[in-house]
């Protein structure tokens, strides 16, 4: 059986984002990435690109990423304009280079919102939603030792709605792909998985009030409904979940 | 008050004045289809509306409160939103947002600058096609003084036009509201979309229908 011949290999063009800090004015380079196959994932496919970089004595190309898996959140880049690339329910990690083909070009920017400073080339700081988080995305209710399941009677429906809710990874691509830089489908969806399950109730008033002053206090902007996030979105968090979120916020106010 | 500093409080009050505007413009509309029935009809409309005095003060100050809320918290919306999202992606690809939801401040400032025109056109009755009779005895024949107007293609071309922007606001608009108010999810969404872009287009039909008509020779004296 013969390996990858030279034929199964692509070659690609790709426009990265290159900014050095915070502070420091940005700039498009491009690159040329050799040796690519279909069984390459995205980030591997940077990989491949920065080795040559590193052998060539220049700068590796700065981005997060941890887990590969699409369950951690923290890959971030934006792919021909939209987060992770805009398939359905995938992250950048998850991306996989048979999607692209032979001479294919490729943008790949950061996430771009004030509220997600860039710390350098494609790994922009995220700690606007974990400080979101603080603000009220727990509950501080003493619940002892494990307890037994199903102490607690939860209807099918509602522990369905607050897992799906849960199923946010707090990527931030939401945010990312939000032409008013709003963090709406993120806080909703916090908010959401508590308001839904009787462990949430007590706390239900002041954590939408604290989350929701957070986020605007940490510069994200505010929801016009394009729904721009849901489809960003690589766990597919629907939009219902911001009605929640204001549903809870008028309720806060009763 | 905490309200009125909230993101989801300001845009909950974009909302009320939105719907009060829609309820507007849905009463103005049925109003005005009276014109169909012909001209005593429209005239008794709106001699109807001129004797209720005082009422109509009243109500004019809610719509322009509405109005002036809404263009207010539109304005600083639109301009915080511009802030939060100060750098462009290089290629924009759009995934759901439409031209209506991207352009709702124009279509916004557009329809405000529609509407000075329309009340200083039959309200106030101060623009040049206005004949010095529909001035002096209000409310006078309405009949012919919007016959008169419509009768100059420029001006019906006017609100052709401004009913196609309200058409664009709304169908963006409408399901915007309840989302914003609460009252939506997954479920509903796609049908309260679907109303609402036909709900819009019933405005753009039944509004444009008057000039259309009056131009085409059909609603004459
Ligand atoms: C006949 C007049 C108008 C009607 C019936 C109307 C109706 C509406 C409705 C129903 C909404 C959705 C509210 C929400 O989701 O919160 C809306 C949003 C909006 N309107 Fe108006 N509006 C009118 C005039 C204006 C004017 C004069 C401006 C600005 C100068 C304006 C600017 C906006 C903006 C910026 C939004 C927010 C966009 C969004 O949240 O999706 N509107 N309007
Ligand atoms: S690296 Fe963990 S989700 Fe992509």
């Amino acid at each position: 059986m013969s390996g990858h011949s030279e034929h199964n290999t692509k070659t690609l063009k790709l426009i990265v984002w290159r900014q050095a800090g915070p502070d420091k004015p940005g700039r498009f380079e491009t690159y040329t990435a050799k040796n690519i196959t279909d069984h390459h994932s995205f980030l591997e496919m940077l990989d491949v690109v920065n080795e040559d970089l590193i052998k060539e004595g220049k700068e590796p190309i700065v981005f997060d990423h941890d887990c590969r898996e699409g369950i951690c959140g923290v890959c971030s880049q934006v792919v021909n304009g939209v987060p992770h690339g805009g398939h359905e329910r995938t992250t950048v990690c998850q991306l996989h280079m048979r999607l692209f083909k032979d001479g294919d070009s490729i943008y790949i920017e950061p996430w771009r919102a004030r509220a997600f400073p860039i710390i350098k080339d494609l790994m922009v700081d995220r700690g606007a939603l974990d400080r979101i988080i603080q603000a009220g995305g727990y509950t501080s209710a003493h619940t002892g030792g494990s307890p037994d399941a199903n102490a607690i009677p939860i209807p099918r429906h509602d522990a369905e709605y607050s897992m799906d809710a849960a199923e946010c990874i707090g990527c931030g691509a939401c945010v990312a792909g939000c032409p008013n830089g709003a963090a709406m489908l993120f806080t909703g969806a916090k908010v959401s998985q508590f308001a839904a399950l009787p462990q949430g109730q007590v706390e239900a008033a002041e954590r939408v009030a604290n989350m929701l002053k957070e986020m605007q206090d940490c510069g994200f902007g505010n929801c016009t409904n394009h729904y721009e996030c849901e489809a960003a979105c690589p766990k597919g968090i629907n939009v219902k979940f911001i009605a929640r979120l204001n549903r809870e916020y008028l309720k806060s106010l009763l | 008050m905490r309200f009125l500093s909230s993101s989801v409080g300001r845009k909950v009050l974009m909302a009320i004045t939105g719907f009060f505007m829609l309820f507007f413009v849905t009463v103005h509309l049925l109003g005005n289809s009276s014109i169909f029935i012909g001209p005593g009809a429209l005239n008794t409309y709106a001699e109807k509306l001129h004797s209720l005095g005082p009422l109509v003060w009243i109500f004019r100050g809610f719509m322009f409160l509405m109005l002036a809320v809404h263009v207010f918290f539109g304005i600083m919306l639109t301009l915080e939103n511009s802030a939060a999202n100060p750098s462009k992606y290089a290629i924009g690809r759009k995934l759901k947002a439409t031209f209506a939801s991207e352009t709702m401040i124009w279509t916004g400032v557009l329809l405000l600058s529609f509407l000075v025109y329309h009340l200083l056109q039959f309200t106030v009755r101060v623009t040049p096609d206005i004949m010095p009779d529909a001035v002096a005895n209000r409310p006078g024949d309405v009949y012919k003084m919007v016959l008169g107007s419509f009768r100059i293609t420029t001006i019906s071309l006017v609100y052709v036009a401004a009913m196609a922007t309200l058409f664009l606001h709304l169908s963006h608009g409408i399901q915007s509201l309840f989302q914003t108010v609460g009252c939506s999810n997954d479920k509903t969404l796609p049908k309260v979309t679907m109303v609402g872009k036909l709900v819009s287009a019933l405005f753009l039909v039944g509004y444009s229908a008057i000039p259309v008509l009056i131009l085409a020779g059909i609603l004459k004296n």
